[in-house]
């Protein structure tokens, strides 16, 4: 096995691990610390594909932003700990979630072997970049910018009218 | 020697239904939103993967649009969580038919 694939292998297992923990721990802040480190080793997961600028969006937006945001909601309801429901449940879902696991892959598998990867030296140097990505960004993908400002707007007036409290 | 692209598929397939079974099987609203995050970040990998297999900056693009959608979506989320928590102080899906007639 070459470096590469120890490394992978190695992100891979924390990824599958943190994930699991998310699912499994029975405090809500444990599951939220779980989900950031899981987003952290999908942000070098992402970095080893040649995607730095998505790599730091993913540490900025999700584990920096959305994160805090769960940790606060966290917070103020204060919810501690939680039953994780029954044994025969878990057992239930788990066989149903490995059955779609394996289907995924059956499905993904054929797709993965038409596709070559491209070797690093094909790869154009900018690959990835900030620039090549505001490039594609808004040469060919203006529109649905436009519709994802409106959508941050329509969500942040949406947040703001739910959790504002109602006279009753 | 690189790491071949399905590695990163399977991977992928198996945080995805970690997530799924996340959604399935808890009781409380606030991991099960953390469970649709985990499941937007497994389909954030596909895409960046199959964009480093195809040399197309296209599928980076794509994941910036999840992770606005998946903000939003977070933003939406706790915001009714928190609205319901007000009428009825509990996190479980089961316990909120404030809705029912």
């Amino acid at each position: 096995m070459s470096v590469e694939e120890i490394g992978f292998f190695l992100l891979a297992t924390f990824l599958v691990g943190f994930s699991v923990l998310v699912i499994l721990a029975r405090n809500p802040v444990h599951s939220a610390l779980a989900l950031v480190a899981a987003l952290f080793i999908m942000a070098v997961l992402f970095l080893t594909l040649n995607a730095p600028m998505v790599a730091a969006l993913q540490v900025l937006v999700y584990a920096g932003a959305i994160m805090v945001l769960f940790l606060f909601v966290l917070m103020l309801l204060n919810p501690g700990t939680v039953e994780r429901g029954s044994a025969l449940a878990w057992g239930l879902t788990a066989t149903a979630g490995a059955v779609l696991a394996l289907e995924l892959i059956g499905f993904v598998m054929p797709a993965a072997d038409s596709v070559q990867r491209l070797p690093t030296s094909e790869i154009e140097s900018r690959f990835g970049s900030p620039e090549a990505l505001g490039l594609t960004l808004f040469s060919g993908f203006v529109l649905p910018f436009e519709v994802a400002s409106v959508l941050l707007l329509v969500a942040i007036i949406g947040a703001v009218t739910l959790a504002r409290r109602t006279k009753e | 020697m690189m790491v071949p692209l399905h590695y990163y598929l399977v991977l992928s397939a198996v945080v995805f239904c970690v997530g799924v079974v996340g959604v399935l099987v808890r009781r409380n609203l606030i991991i099960i939103l953390m469970s649709v995050e985990l499941m937007l970040n497994a389909i954030n990998l596909t895409f960046i993967a199959f964009a480093r297999a195809l040399g197309s900056m296209e599928g980076q693009v794509i994941v910036v649009f999840v992770m606005t959608v998946a903000a939003a979506e977070a933003v939406i989320g706790l915001a009714i969580v928190i609205a319901g928590y007000r009428h009825r102080p509990t996190l479980d899906p089961e316990e909120m038919h404030l809705l029912k007639g």
